[in-house]
């Protein structure tokens, strides 16, 4: 009967997965409906009833598009880079408690794929591994304007990581742990929110930046502008890097959430729901961003990581520490 | 120092407020109506005078009007319009055959502006897509229509175009002849 473990967590990755990319693909739809709406007009309503068939619509037409891999391209590079974005995004999901254990004949079910005792290293160490995505498709494109667009993506990956992580040492002193599992059991009197807003939103604005979502959008933008590092994608590669970029969008709500707003923890409704609750508060604070606000200039996003972030963060851990200590005492 | 301090304080607050009063805006949006006009559903009545389909005309006495001078033919940009003339047993000008390219059309209305007979209009009706090219060509058995179009009242053959039947003075739109003899202005 070893094995029925084996079984379980078979059962469990299959059904977050399913979900996980179920959920992508109707975010590109809301993404779109909800862009549509916060500019006065409908979003896609043609394709079915609100548009529900638009993304089953979209992945056909990527699949039925021609493959084109141009002509100088590093081909293995270009082949792989889409599925780096992808598959880092998605392994993210691998340490996240979706609910407290559930108990089914007497035996205790963890909801959380794999409680590494890490689990916070493990989770930056991914979203390093995900500059590659970009660096690689913007290099392998052999293509001028996809390389600037590939290297100023990476350049503001790699900046706006830094405070990414030293936002998130003020939580792992209030919990005392590394593992997610733990964090979520830290915040069962009171979200850390309440005690590190600074921290909280240093962590979200770094993970829009991470996210390349606007206003940190220049490796997209430069689509609009010039080029951008996924311009010599077609067809399902493109749609491969889309994917990634809106499973990343879901999984940097699901980390705030159990980093700042106490993961599956709430009154009433099964910890499954208030998990995709205050998950998806993320994903609509960024389509409603990017509703709103305009682009920065390269420089003007360097500056604001490196010299306004870091040392708020910075400040931030020293304060946290002295209070933890204090208190301690 | 402290006049520095309340500047930073001063210019953090505006760009705070700028930042949350651009996002009230938007989130204002999420409650207003569409302002989209959904087009199969609703579809906006245009002025009479948008340029679409062509179609020929007739008199308020029911002939056609176009007598086939070929002028709409000649101010055509693309020569998309051909007509063969022809004499009826009354003397009366008219088409043999009209021919008009649809996929060829810009839909300028430069024909319009020059018939002398008012004959070719261009009307609103702009839903006519066709899946096979060549069924794109009228006929003018597909252009002539029964109405006169946008001006009822006016018959080319009353203004010009046939012998003045009654004296000076009498025709349509013409003034009595001066008495140059006479002391009265």
């Amino acid at each position: 009967m070893w094995f029925l473990g084996f079984i379980l967590l078979l059962a469990k990755i299959g059904v977050v997965l399913g979900a996980l990319l179920g959920l992508a693909a109707y975010l590109i739809l809301v993404e779109r409906k909800l862009l549509g709406r916060f500019q006065i007009r409908f979003g896609p309503n043609r394709a079915g009833p609100f548009g529900i068939w638009q993304p089953i619509a979209d992945g056909i037409k990527m699949i039925l598009k021609e493959d084109i891999i141009p002509a100088d391209v590093d081909r293995t590079i270009f082949k792989y880079s889409p599925a780096v974005v992808a598959t880092v995004a998605i392994l993210i999901v691998a340490v996240i408690p979706f609910s407290s254990d559930v108990v089914l004949r007497g035996y205790d079910i963890p909801m959380v794929f794999s409680d590494l005792n890490v689990g916070l290293l493990y989770v930056l160490a991914l979203s390093s591994l995900s500059v590659y995505g970009v660096a690689l498709g913007g290099w392998a494109s052999n293509s001028k304007y996809s390389l600037l667009g590939g290297i100023r993506g990476a350049a503001q990956m790699i900046s706006y990581e830094l405070p990414l992580g030293l936002s998130l040492v003020p939580v792992v002193m209030l919990a005392g742990s590394f593992s997610l599992v733990d964090i979520v059991n830290a915040q069962d009197k009171y979200p850390f929110v309440l005690v590190q807003p600074v921290a909280f939103l240093i962590f979200i604005l770094s993970s829009i930046a991470e996210a390349k979502r606007l206003p940190f959008d220049l490796p997209e933008a430069e689509n609009e502008l010039n080029a951008g590092y996924h311009t010599e994608f077609s067809g399902m590669r493109f749609a491969l890097y889309f994917i990634g970029e809106y499973v990343h969008m879901i999984v940097l709500g699901a980390l705030v959430a159990v980093f700042f707003l106490g993961g599956w923890r709430g009154p009433l409704l099964p910890p499954v729901i208030w998990l995709l609750l205050k998950t998806f508060m993320v994903p609509f604070f960024l389509i409603w961003t990017r509703a709103t606000l305009p682009r920065l200039r390269y420089d003007q996003l360097m500056h604001f990581g490196w010299k306004l972030l870091i040392p708020v963060a910075l400040i931030n851990i020293v304060v946290t520490g002295g209070v933890v200590l204090w208190i301690r005492s | 120092m402290f006049h520095k301090g309340v500047d930073l304080v001063r210019a953090g607050f505006e760009g705070v407020m700028g930042l949350a009063c651009a996002y009230l805006v938007t989130f204002k949006h999420l409650f207003r109506k569409p302002i989209t006009e959904q087009y199969p559903e609703y579809k906006r009545p245009l002025p009479t005078r948008s340029r679409a389909r062509i179609i020929l005309t007739r008199d308020p006495d029911g002939d056609e009007r176009c007598v086939a001078c070929y002028l709409c033919s000649a101010v055509c940009p693309v020569s998309c319009i051909s007509m063969e003339s022809a004499e009826r047993g009354d003397g009366r000008r008219y088409a043999r055959w009209f021919r008009i390219n649809f996929a060829r059309c810009i839909y300028c209305g430069f024909c319009e502006e020059a018939c002398p007979t008012l004959a070719i209009q261009l009307t609103p009706d702009y839903e006519f897509c066709k899946r096979d090219m060549l069924s794109f060509v009228y006929e003018k058995e597909d252009l002539l229509v029964d109405h006169g179009g946008k001006d009822v009242e006016y018959n080319f053959y009353e203004h010009a175009g046939v012998v003045v039947k009654g004296d000076k003075g009498t025709h349509i739109e013409e003034a009595e002849p001066v008495n140059v003899k006479s002391n009265m202005p």
